[in-house]
């Protein structure tokens, strides 16, 4: 038959195939082996440059071979003139594009190129520039690439207004993309610094406008996209707050003098970080924690000496600065009293409303209307209903507490998979609630029986309370951060799922301690209470423990100062 | 010369459409000896794309055809006494209604001058052409690639068929008739005032000057290389029949293609651009935030309908339209999904046929871009020349200007045993495929055609303008009254090789009722304005101004069943011109089915073996010889692996 073509068979084929990678393996092994006994002998020289593009060329992610390179390279540099080794990094730059061609997410090769191009006298920022903006063409999500392009931009000084342009044309195309909508995020404080948010501050507010427009555009087109929802986040938190003394509390029975951060904290018992002055004059003394461990902790105690405390002054007055956070806290024992604080009231300071914050309530509350109009769209969609929780705890936490809940309770309907995460942030937020309530009260007692609570958060806030009442929740442990609550005299915790005490520690003045219906499958599980010295009733029945024989000598010789023990 | 053609084939293919063309490859692909001719002098047939200058000779040879009466029976000598022929028809009839006018600015004076004056441009402007096509291997430049692929083609069996001179007698004939037509058309009083408007530029002249004002008719006819004008107006779905073809064939290597970069309404006498992908959702200013979430809800359960079925089924007696209504989308939303996404009408669809069509669109949606649509470069007409270069490369053999005077019949066995060409030769095949054009009317005469309305506009602008002026659109108008059919826009930029710069193609496409014009004239009436009365009225300026345009209706074979022709042996099978769809699945559909019955089990068009796999002629020892000179030559080069090292790697996976 004329013109028909003649074809290998699928045998010869496969067999042709097979002589031709064996042929491949033999070469890159023996490529390998040189380059690696050339580097051992310390001969880098253009050989191994050869020698390593060809494997590189073919497997970019070999990092070991681009380290060889650097080696080579900046030996050469001391050897070449400078004629040479612009030829040299000509060459160098051409492969490397190469290479990314064949892997455009190879760290090593963009990592080789950094390093190269921060090396050069005179670094062309243009044309890698307009390289970042061929690949990002070809995969707008390459976050390699992004990652390049803000190296570049930086070094280039490329003006933000620009930068953000370029995002935008990367949004326009594709708005799922994490890296240009976190490269605006960066971009955009640049733009329209706000003195007095420091760099990471909040944009103006027309600004935040338009990019809310932007970003609501996003997701009521695709409102399981998570990249708008992330950068919807992002605009509507806040900057990290400064760090903050924000309760003080001495008390004379126990002869110390108890501080409470905004956040865990690590005081040096020797540097001077944490100064405590006395009645003007300063008092050297050993900070620790509630628990004794001396890790970072909201909570820091000290013993005072008996001078400090006596009663012959009308009054005392102590005052702990933190020198690293520039900020400082005062308060008075007067004559007479037992003890003396000095509180930041969590009412005042919003301190709950971190996750979400706008100086203008108004734009949180047409954000609050669009996502309740998509929610109507998209009953099921879980981050608009995540959003709008968040919106509505940033609004008034109190006001919107039951219909906070309705909608813990769809979301977790609607997303299973996250429900303990949801169960533990509805507990925070209920605890938040609670301690805002118990504050507004100007009570030292704080209810959160019947809360379905399965963690407990906040505890630093509760340095003050007396009586605390977690009965009827989801709890299985007090978590050592309980070892906070100082003044705590009365602890119930009935029917929860217990089944250890590590928090209950160190409380100086806890009387009772109610664990009915509980899950204590030892004696032993009890040993931390040992160290509560005021300990009387401790009331213990339907446990597990109660119905191992010898319970009760066993409690009787682990906690001899409890007189009561209920089994 | 025709002597050289060989006497036996295992397939003729009469007729070089699309269809024809993907059966041509997909036979010599499966080792067929193929002969395939036209009896015109370039490649398509009615799925052709012309240059200017080239659509004024169509235009042309289609008058002069009817008048032809050409009867030369002397092949009827040749057939024996055990033989039955059956001619085949002398002119095209496929092609009515013709009628073109031009409302640029053309000097009579000058314009006679420039016809001289163009055909010693000709040269230059021809040889530029022409390295662009070296470069692009793209440019349908019919002789070029003619004479590389076809062995044994009978070049120049007349004086008069060098091409380049037919094209410049043609430019000037047509000019000359050109003229003539335009007197008719009412254009005579305006051509003096654009005369000595053209070189004041006028004040409603939009603000991009550098173009330097008006388009005029000469220059259209100096640039007319730069047109590619399709007959037959259509557009590859993403994922569509073709789209796959071309890839698993590898045909695709010959051919470039642009992405449709947006989809067009005209509602309320405006034209807006449909969001259709997720993108476009994302960036419209016209829809409310509520509506782009409705919209992209609808278009997502569109995706995958079939999975809901207890969402429609209660729907499932009413039209598309209807069923629209049902659902939460603003009435903006429901013109954009039924006209512009389904490409439905209120009553042409069933609402499963309007959410099976929504789910084509958004199928082929973001495979290549924003939009569901391929634009072949140059025109649709490179495709048919695609599948004839394959069919070529597997040794087929062409013949254009090769006419064929009837196919003979064996009357014992009642099959078709070969055909008589116009220089009496006979050649013998197994199987015999005809173009349905071909047909004598002897053959049709109980055949019923439909009828496409064609219109081919150059405008000065796009019909929606933006910032870029480079956007290839599809605009639906749907029908105004019930029994005519929506008019289908496709307007092209000159970035698609198919216009000049700073003009646009316009093709507009309906199932006729009446005459193309009749049938169109009122969309292009509302979309455009004459250049003429722009003149006077400065308030229309928003629509842009009509250069030139062409009226014309195609038959429209497509649907046509075989036993509707007369007397066809079993061995002949019939393609159908083009259809009216906007896809090309039809003519694959059919190449395919042909092709099943003249190949049983054989496969369509699969992949081409690897060039490495190929055995050359005299190379029967050749795997073993160059695995062995492999592993030689990689002994030789172990000291310094380096050489080898860099070609091998890029097969390794």
């Amino acid at each position: 038959m004329h013109g028909r073509l003649k074809v290998k068979t699928s045998e010869e084929q496969a067999e042709a195939k097979r002589l031709e990678r064996e042929q491949k393996l033999k070469l890159y092994q023996s490529a390998t082996q040189t380059v690696f006994q050339k580097r051992q002998a310390g001969e880098l020289d253009e050989s191994v440059l050869e020698l390593t593009s060809q494997i590189l060329g073919a497997n970019p992610d070999f990092a070991t071979l681009w380290n060889c390179r650097r080696e080579v390279i900046q030996r050469l540099e001391a050897q070449k003139s400078p004629e040479e080794l612009a030829v040299l990094v000509k060459a160098e730059l051409g492969f490397l594009e190469s290479c990314l061609r064949v892997n455009p997410k190879s760290y090593g090769t963009w990592h080789h190129r950094c390093w190269l191009l921060g090396r050069l006298p005179e670094p062309n920022w243009a044309r890698e520039l307009e390289l970042c903006a061929r690949f990002l063409e070809v995969d707008e999500r390459n976050f390699h690439c992004w990652d390049y392009r803000r190296f570049v931009a930086a070094q280039a000084a490329v003006p933000p207004a620009e930068e953000l342009a370029f995002t935008d044309s990367l949004i326009t195309r594709n708005f799922s993309n994490y890296s240009s909508w976190h490269y605006r995020s960066c971009l955009l404080p640049q733009l329209h610094p706000q003195p007095d948010f420091g760099p990471h501050g909040r944009l103006p507010e027309d600004v935040l406008l338009k990019e809310l427009e932007l970003v609501q555009n996003a997701f009521f087109t695709d409102p399981n996209d998570q990249s708008a929802w992330f950068y919807h986040r992002w605009l509507l938190g806040r900057a990290d707050p400064q760090d903050a003394l924000h309760c003080l509390h001495v008390s004379r029975d126990e002869a110390c003098l108890t501080v409470s951060f905004s956040r865990p904290l690590l005081v040096g018992s020797r540097t001077e970080t944490l100064l405590l002055i006395v009645d003007e004059s300063l008092l050297a003394v050993e900070w620790r924690t509630p628990d004794g461990r001396n890790r970072p902790s909201h909570v820091w105690i000290c013993d005072l000496p008996s001078t400090s405390l006596n009663d012959q002054q009308p009054q005392h007055t102590f005052r702990v600065i933190w020198t690293t956070g520039d900020t400082q806290k005062e308060c008075v024992l007067l004559k007479g009293h037992q003890e003396g604080w000095c509180r930041d009231s969590a009412t005042d300071e919003q301190l709950f409303r971190c996750e979400l914050s706008v100086e203008k309530s108004t734009v949180l509350q047409s954000e609050l209307e669009s996502c309740k109009e998509l929610q109507e769209l998209e009953p099921e969609n879980k981050w608009c209903l995540l959003t709008v929780i968040l919106l509505m705890r940033a609004l008034d936490p109190l006001l919107y507490e039951k219909e906070m809940l309705q909608y813990f309770q769809t979301l977790k309907a609607v997303d299973p998979m996250r429900a303990a995460y949801l169960d533990d942030l509805r507990s925070k937020f209920l605890v938040e609630n609670s301690v805002l309530k118990m504050e507004y009260a100007e009570v030292r007692v704080l209810q959160l029986a019947h809360k379905d609570l399965t963690v407990l958060c906040h505890l630093e806030q509760l340095l003050l309370v007396t009586h605390l009442d977690l009965s009827n929740n989801r709890l299985r442990a007090l978590p050592p951060a309980l070892a906070a609550l100082r003044c705590l005299e009365v602890l119930q915790v009935n029917d929860n799922a217990i089944e250890s005490l590590d928090g209950v520690t160190n409380l100086p003045r806890l009387q009772e301690l109610l664990l009915c219906n509980n899950r204590l499958q030892q004696p032993g599980a009890l040993q931390p209470l040992a160290s509560c010295p005021k300990l009387v009733l401790l009331n213990l029945q339907g446990n597990p423990l109660c119905q191992i024989v010898g319970t009760s000598e066993h409690l009787a010789e682990l906690l001899p100062s409890v007189s009561s023990i209920l089994t | 010369m025709a002597d050289n053609l060989p006497s036996e084939f295992d397939v003729i293919v009469i007729g070089t459409g699309l269809p024809e063309s993907i059966i041509a490859a997909a036979c010599s692909r499966s080792g067929q000896r193929v002969l395939h001719v036209d009896s015109r002098s370039y490649y398509g047939g009615n799925w052709a794309s012309f240059s200017f200058s080239g659509l004024l000779s169509w235009l042309r040879e289609y008058q002069e055809n009817r008048d032809i009466v050409n009867e030369n029976p002397a092949w009827e000598e040749q057939i024996l006494e055990n033989e039955e022929a059956i001619a085949l028809g002398r002119n095209d009839k496929t092609i009515q209604h013709v009628e073109v006018f031009c409302y640029a600015s053309q000097d009579l004076h000058d314009g006679v001058e420039e016809a001289g004056a163009l055909q010693k441009n000709h040269a230059s402007v021809t040889s530029a052409n022409s390295t662009e096509a070296g470069d692009s291997a793209c440019l349908p430049t019919e002789d070029e690639s003619l004479s590389t692929m076809s062995c044994e083609m009978p070049t120049g069996q007349t004086p008069s068929s060098d091409p380049e001179h037919a094209l410049e007698v043609n430019d000037v004939d047509t000019t000359g008739e050109k003229e003539n037509h335009c007197d008719d058309k009412t254009c005579v009083a305006s051509t003096s005032e654009e005369e000595t408007n053209e070189n004041v530029p006028t004040v409603e002249d939009i603000a991009e000057q550098p173009k330097q004002n008006r388009i005029t008719y000469s220059q259209i006819i100096k640039e007319g290389r730069r047109f590619n004008i399709d007959l037959v107006s259509k557009v590859l779905y993403s994922r569509g029949l073709l789209i796959d073809l071309l890839i698993k064939s590898n045909v695709s290597r010959y051919a470039e293609f642009k992405n449709i970069t947006r989809i067009l309404a005209f509602r309320e006498g405006r034209v807006e651009q449909v969001p259709c992908s997720r993108a476009d959702v994302f960036n419209s200013k016209q829809l409310s935030m509520v509506e782009k979430r409705m919209l992209m809800k609808f278009l997502t359960f569109c995706m995958e309908y079939e999975e809901h079925l207890d969402e429609y089924k209660d729907y499932e007696k009413i039209t598309f339209s209807e069923y629209l209504k049902t659902q939460k989308l603003t009435p903006n939303l429901q013109y954009f999904v039924l006209h512009s996404i389904a490409m439905t009408s209120e009553t042409a669809s069933s609402t499963i046929d309007g959410l099976k069509a929504t789910k084509n669109f958004l199928h082929c949606l973001g495979r290549y871009g924003n939009t569901p649509f391929l634009f072949p470069l140059y025109g649709q007409g490179e495709l048919p020349q695609c599948f004839c270069r394959m069919c070529a490369v597997f040794g087929g053999i062409y013949c254009l200007r090769h006419s064929v005077q009837c196919l003979v019949v064996d009357k014992e066995s009642g099959r078709c045993k070969a055909i008589i060409d116009q220089f009496g030769q006979r050649i013998m095949s197994k199987h015999f495929l005809v173009e349905d054009s071909y047909f004598s009317e002897n053959t049709c005469s109980h055949v019923q055609y439909r009828q496409i309305s064609r219109a081919v506009l150059i405008t000065d602008r796009s019909v929606l303008q933006t910032d870029s002026d480079q956007q290839i659109s599809i605009l639906t108008v749907p029908a105004e009254e019930s029994g005519t059919s929506a008019v289908r826009v496709i307007e092209l930029c000159s970035s698609t090789m198919t216009c000049m710069k700073g003009t646009y193609l316009v093709h507009l496409t309906c199932t006729s009722s009446k005459s193309a014009r009749e049938d169109l004239e009122p969309v292009v009436q509302k979309l455009f304005t004459p250049y003429t009365e722009l003149e006077i009225e400065n308030e229309e300026v928003e629509k842009p101004r009509l250069l030139w345009a062409l009226y014309f209706n195609m038959r429209d074979s497509s649907d046509v069943s075989r036993s509707s022709y007369n007397d066809l042996p079993s061995n002949v099978y019939v393609c159908s011109g083009p259809d009216c769809g906007l896809g090309n699945d039809n003519a694959v559909k059919q190449a395919e089915t042909l092709f099943q019955q003249i190949c049983p089990n054989e496969e369509f068009c699969p992949p081409p073996p690897n060039p490495e796999d190929i055995i050359l002629d005299g190379d029967s020892l050749q795997p073993g010889a160059s695995d062995s000179s492999a592993v030689l030559e990689a002994n030789s080069e172990t000291p310094k692996e380096t050489a080898s090292l860099g070609n091998p790697e890029e097969p390794s996976e």
